[in-house]
């Protein structure tokens, strides 16, 4: 299985004293469904954005598909939705608009949509099952269905990986339900690696092959029925220092 | 009387098609400090004795160009990067003006805008910078809303936003400068960000909120043009009262429908 995540020894720190992560390991094989917990200032957007390419290792090395993640070369592949995701300013983005915003770094950046970016934003809408409120404007619908929006809109990129920072922040349980189905649900059909972060598993624990356990390091990454019991809830992760 | 309608006409569609993008990413006040900054260019215009516009271009473009990449690349907040730009250019034109001789009348109609001496060739500048500004806005509305709608995701994706701030800085530049003759240094900002307010209260999409400032801009541009020639009021501070008041009347009018 070829690698989609590579991180070697990596550490990372915001000046002397603020040490984040330090001697990560971890290797995300092209099509895995990962999910990565932890404890709140545990360091998991910080290894988000690592990952990512948005951040440089203090230490060791981050590769995204075997290159250095900051300058990997392939970006539109990679989908990413943020902690707490909304839509910037006033206006009334509709739900179609948030979508089509996924075609800018696939599609072409000047001028309007193609035809075929088109379809990827329909298709993209049809399979999160947002196809009725295609045209409301997305503040008008619940936390879940805007979070489905924004998923929606990292699929029609065609995402290789796609990276998911508190998804379900804000979310009612039967919508975080209904989201880690939905993930599980696009991971089965298009074999696209998903790393969805949180920090608790929740209700995504049922669905993934793997959990991975971070607090300033990797304290546990296994599948989920060799998750501790105690540690399923990540606030009580405790590792000897 | 023409001239300054079609003028006013540029200017009204213009400024809010920019100002759109600009109020969206919470940066209203980027086309004040803009307007702050291309006083002092009118002012070396005056000074080395070229057109002040010309000049006031220039100025328009590094001061928009440099409050982005402060706020950008280096490690002051927006507000502050703004402020720095803004008090620089209102500072150097102060001085520039003095050691010109020019502190008089003529300033006002830099200050506060002059569209009724708007001349054909003037008409020609406008309407080629409009027409740039323009085309430059429809080409890259789908880039400039995508960072709106989510920038941080757009940068993971590889999109330029480098780039394309530059580009909206630029263009706000562009703007300030045409429009400082029609509706003044002073209140050019107020028509970036009054229709698109406006808009905004009664819009059911990104587009039609876009497409509706537009309207408001052109509307209050001609309409406050029209009240300020019969009832001989300064035609700037005209068309900014006219889209103050579209803006409560559409603030009013969401009220209502919320009911």
């Amino acid at each position: 299985m070829s690698l989609a995540v590579e991180l070697k020894d990596v550490s990372f720190a915001y000046g002397p004293g603020r040490s984040v992560l330090e001697n990560v390991h971890l290797a995300l094989g092209q099509g895995e469904f990962v999910a990565v917990a932890g404890p709140n200032g545990g360091g998991k957007t910080t290894l988000v954005r690592i990952i990512l390419g948005l951040e440089r290792p203090s230490g060791g090395k981050a590769l995204l598909w075997g290159e250095p993640a900051h300058r990997v070369s392939g970006r539109q592949a990679l989908g990413y939705l943020a902690q707490r995701s909304e839509v910037g300013g006033d206006a009334p983005a509709t739900v179609r608009e948030v979508v089509s915003a996924g075609r800018l770094a696939s599609g072409r950046l000047v001028g309007r949509l193609r035809r075929e970016d088109r379809a990827h934003v329909d298709e993209a809408i049809v399979r999160v099952g947002l196809e009725p409120f295609a045209d409301r404007p997305l503040r008008t619908l619940s936390g879940g269905m805007q979070q489905r929006a924004f998923i929606a809109k990292a699929l029609a990129a065609q995402p290789s990986l796609l990276v998911l920072d508190e998804p379900t922040t804000g979310v009612d349980a039967e919508s975080q339900e209904s989201i880690a189905a939905l993930l599980a649900g696009l991971h089965g059909e298009l074999g696209v690696t998903i790393v969805y972060v949180s920090h608790e598993f929740g209700a995504v624990e049922q669905h993934v092959e793997r959990l991975v356990l971070v607090r300033r390091t990797i304290v546990f990454d296994g599948p989920p029925h060799e998750l501790p019991g105690l540690w399923h809830d990540p606030g009580h992760v405790h590792v000897p220092e | 009387m023409r001239l300054a309608f079609a003028a006013g006409a540029v200017v009204g569609v213009l400024a809010p098609a920019v100002g759109f993008f600009l109020v969206q990413r919470r940066q209203s006040l980027v086309g004040d400090g803009i307007g702050h900054v291309a006083f002092a260019g009118v002012a070396a215009g005056i000074l080395l004795g070229v057109s002040p516009v010309l000049t006031a271009l220039v100025a328009a473009v590094i001061g928009g160009v440099t409050v982005e990449l402060l706020r950008s690349r280096g490690r002051t907040a927006g507000d502050q990067a703004l402020a720095l730009v803004f008090y620089t250019g209102i500072a150097l034109g102060v001085v520039l003006i003095a050691r010109a001789g020019a502190l008089n009348v003529n300033l006002f109609q830099y200050l506060f805008g002059s569209i009724l001496t708007v001349t054909r060739s003037d008409l020609i500048v406008i309407s080629a910078l409009g027409a740039v500004g323009l085309v430059t806005v429809a080409l890259l509305y789908r880039a400039f809303v995508g960072v709106v709608i989510d920038e941080e995701g757009a940068r993971v994706a590889g999109v330029p936003i480098g780039s394309l701030n530059v580009a909206l800085a630029a263009l706000a530049a562009v703007t300030v400068a045409l429009s400082m003759r029609v509706v003044g240094i002073l209140l050019v900002a107020a028509l970036m960000v009054l229709p698109v307010s406006a808009a905004g209260r009664i819009a059911w999409s990104m587009r039609s909120t876009l497409v509706l400032s537009i309207l408001i801009g052109l509307a209050s541009s001609l309409a406050g043009l029209t009240i300020s020639y019969y009832a001989d009021l300064p035609p700037g501070g005209t068309i900014v009262l006219v889209a103050a008041g579209v803006y409560v009347l559409a603030l009013a009018g969401s009220a209502l429908r919320g009911r």
